[in-house]
């Protein structure tokens, strides 16, 4: 049984969903990798929940196969897929015990030590003080807890988490993410876990793959996801971004390209430019840009507004062309620049990103630059 | 069952600390008032017509002579001495149709909680169609449809050369001691069709109730953690619908067990059950004290199995 076998790849090939009149998924491939932390990350109605319930067996593909390692599963049942999932709504079973909850699926398997193995489990989401509870008698989280060992009691080759912390509080939210990566790595099960949360997403995952309108984006590592975005939505669904309307003015030299944005001349390092593209986005995260000269990118502007957030302050910064820029300053006792003040904002080479210009800029956000 | 246990009333805590005690003492007189209407009712329909039933059954005498209340309990052994084959009968078939009436209701009930929007409240009018006309009326109907000679049933079967298996099911029902000539009508089975019949919408309303609030995630749930469609239905939405199941049940056994219309219209002198003989005793023997005593009795039993069934029903016995 579970438990000694190593756990093996989730790979969906060309898996669609149709429903009557509306594609909620596009054909698309994905492999998640076994034993791994893997979160998918996209705006409400993306098509999130629906590849979840595909790969769960609560849906059919339109089109494609689902194949965990060896093993194409598209056509089996819900109930006899090795996959197991944790619902937005915990869906725990209100007439069951908090233990009998946990031990409703290896019953169902026929394992003689359901009840050990559940107990064991609750120990683990530490709750096996309240194993003879009804789940209406439990907070929240606890709720939350006892659907994910629920879930995990069985082993499963792949487990589902869809917005589990949704419903909880930040504060706990904050600290279940934190339960939920230590029990991965405990378990060792591959999770996949659907949030609209990019905190959430880059705190936990070992990759992330960012959905949009029934298509993934882009896929990587956070750090990769967040440094070198691929298109203008994930840099705005990401974190905040400035994208700076430009365009590439020469070759490269000693590493970095001329540009030329609202005719101030730039800097970027040219392994940032995809090969042959003049009409670029320029984009710098807020944490990126300083203000004073100390970066080689350097444009004067006026702070329009500042709010102090405890460890940064936030500015907006109006470009001489109009569009504002945010600032996110450390508040590491440099100092502080006041709303009508005219600042020098720079930046240095390689600390931006390069998109091609004929993407919205506004993909994921509401910031246009003229 | 909590559902069925009549929640007594609960004042609101008070909150806050300011004049603790003057809000509660306030606030817990709410429900009572709020109660008063229904309590009336009840002491005035209820309490009371079965306090002047209990002291008639303890008076001695007769018609012509009058009743006096003497408190002499004997009529009860003698009631019961004379009337309990009509009583076993009664509470057999009553329990008969409450099976019968689950086994069809619940299917239906399901297929009804399954469907959206219009069709839905288009099926739910058509289980209470039949309340349109009288208890009694639907009674005789089913007299005029499954008669031997002229019967709409064995009219349209013979008319299309199906005759036999009105005949047929009339000899399994000889064969199988349901029916003392092989005659359809007036045979227990009867009796017991009519009671399901009868009584079939107060089996499947509460059971469409519990069956429609259940949540559906929770199907889909089971079946993510291994459990079959069969499983799924033992395991989760059978026992999420039993207080549907144990309301529909006793909506449906407490007045069949009572039942005399169908007794008299469908069955035949071997068919008697309790309430026919409590309607006769009051309305033609004018024998009062007995038809008050078997009207106690027969109330006294039902009771006992309902507490015993509801009792069971809520320690999970029953899934
Ligand atoms: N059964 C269905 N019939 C028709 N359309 C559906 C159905 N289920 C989902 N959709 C549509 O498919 C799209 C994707 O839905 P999905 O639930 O996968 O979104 P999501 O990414 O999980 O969003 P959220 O973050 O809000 O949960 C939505 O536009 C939704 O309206
Ligand atoms: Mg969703």
């Amino acid at each position: 049984m579970a438990g000694t076998r190593a756990t093996e790849d989730l790979r969906l090939v060309q898996i669609s969903k149709e429903f009557e009149t509306f594609t909620a998924v596009q054909p698309m491939d994905l492999t998640v990798p076994g034993g791994s932390f893997f979160a998918l990350l996209g705006p409400s109605g993306c098509g999130k929940t629906t590849t979840l319930r595909m790969v769960a067996g609560l849906e059919a593909p339109t089109t494609g196969r689902i194949h965990i390692g060896a093993k194409d599963i598209t056509a089996t049942k819900a109930y006899q897929r090795n996959v197991n999932t944790v619902f937005q709504s915990y869906a725990l079973f209100p007439h069951m015990t908090v233990l009998e909850n946990v031990a409703f699926g290896l019953k169902r398997k026929g394992d003689s030590a359901a009840m050990t193995k559940a107990r064991q489990t609750l120990d683990l989401v530490q709750l096996e003080q309240v194993a003879t509870k009804k789940p209406a008698q439990l907070s929240g989280g606890m709720q939350q807890r006892v659907a994910l060992a629920r879930a995990i009691v069985n082993r499963p080759d792949v487990l589902l988490l869809d917005e589990p912390l949704g419903a909880l509080d930040l504060k706990l939210r904050r600290q279940m993410q934190i339960e939920l990566k230590r029990i991965q790595s405990e378990v060792g099960i591959t999770f996949i876990h659907v949030t609209h949360d990019q905190e959430e997403a880059m705190t936990m995952a070992d990759t992330i793959a960012v959905m949009n309108k029934g298509r993934i984006e882009q896929l990587g590592d956070p750090a990769t996801l967040y440094e070198k975005p691929a298109s203008t939505f994930v840099a705005n669904f990401l974190g905040q971004s400035n994208l700076l309307r430009a365009q590439i003015t020469g070759a490269a030299v000693d590493g970095v390209m001329p540009a030329s944005t609202h005719d101030h001349d730039v800097w970027v390092a040219a392994d940032r430019v995809p090969d042959g593209l003049r009409d670029v986005w320029i984009g710098v995260r807020p944490e990126k840009l300083r203000l004073g000269d100390a970066g080689r990118n350097q444009i004067k502007g006026q702070v329009t507004d500042a709010s102090f957030t405890g460890v940064a302050t936030q500015y907006l910064v109006a470009m001489p062309w109009g569009f504002e820029l945010m600032v996110v300053q450390q508040n590491d006792g440099s100092p502080r620049a006041g709303v009508g003040e005219n600042v020098t904002l720079s930046w240095d080479p390689g600390h931006e990103f390069v998109l091609d210009q004929s993407q919205a800029e506004d993909a994921g956000s509401g910031l246009v630059d003229g | 069952m909590a559902d069925l246990a009549v929640a007594p009333p609960v004042a609101a805590p008070a909150r806050g600390p300011s004049r603790p005690v003057r809000r509660r003492r306030r606030i817990s007189w709410v429900p009572y008032l709020l109660l008063a209407p229904g309590l009336l009712w009840l002491v005035v329909f209820f309490v009371a017509p079965m306090l002047t039933t209990l002291s008639t059954s303890l008076q001695e005498g007769d018609v012509d002579n009058g009743y006096v209340l003497t408190g002499n309990p004997d009529v009860y052994w003698q009631a019961l001495q004379a009337y309990w084959p009509q009583i076993v009968r009664s509470l057999m078939y009553a329990g008969i149709a409450t099976l019968l009436s689950l086994a069809l209701g619940y299917p239906l009930a399901y297929f009804i909680a399954s469907r959206r929007g219009r069709s839905k409240n288009i099926l739910l009018v058509l289980v209470i169609a039949p309340f349109f006309t009288s208890f009694l009326i639907r009674t005789m109907a089913w007299q005029s449809l499954l008669a031997s000679d002229g019967g709409l049933v064995r009219k349209t079967l013979g008319g299309v050369g199906l005759g036999w298996v009105y005949d047929d099911f009339g000899h399994l029902l000889q064969l199988l001691h349901l029916s003392p000539n092989g005659e359809i009508l007036y045979s227990p089975w009867a009796v017991v069709w009519g009671l399901t019949y009868n009584f079939l919408p107060f089996m499947i309303l509460p059971l469409y109730t519990s069956l429609d609030r259940l949540d559906g995630r929770l199907l889909e749930a089971a079946g993510d953690l291994y459990a079959t469609p069969r499983q799924t239905f033992r395991h989760v939405t059978w026992p999420l619908s039993l207080p549907g199941v144990v309301s529909g049940t006793l909506l449906t056994f407490i007045p069949a067990a009572g039942d005399y219309i169908n007794s008299r219209l469908l069955g035949n002198t071997n068919t008697v059950m309790i309430g026919q003989v409590i309607d006769s005793q009051f309305l033609r023997v004018l024998d009062y004290p007995l038809a008050a005593a078997l009207s106690f009795l027969l109330l006294a039993l039902i009771v006992a199995m309902v507490f015993i069934y509801v009792r069971r029903a809520g320690t999970e016995e029953l899934v």
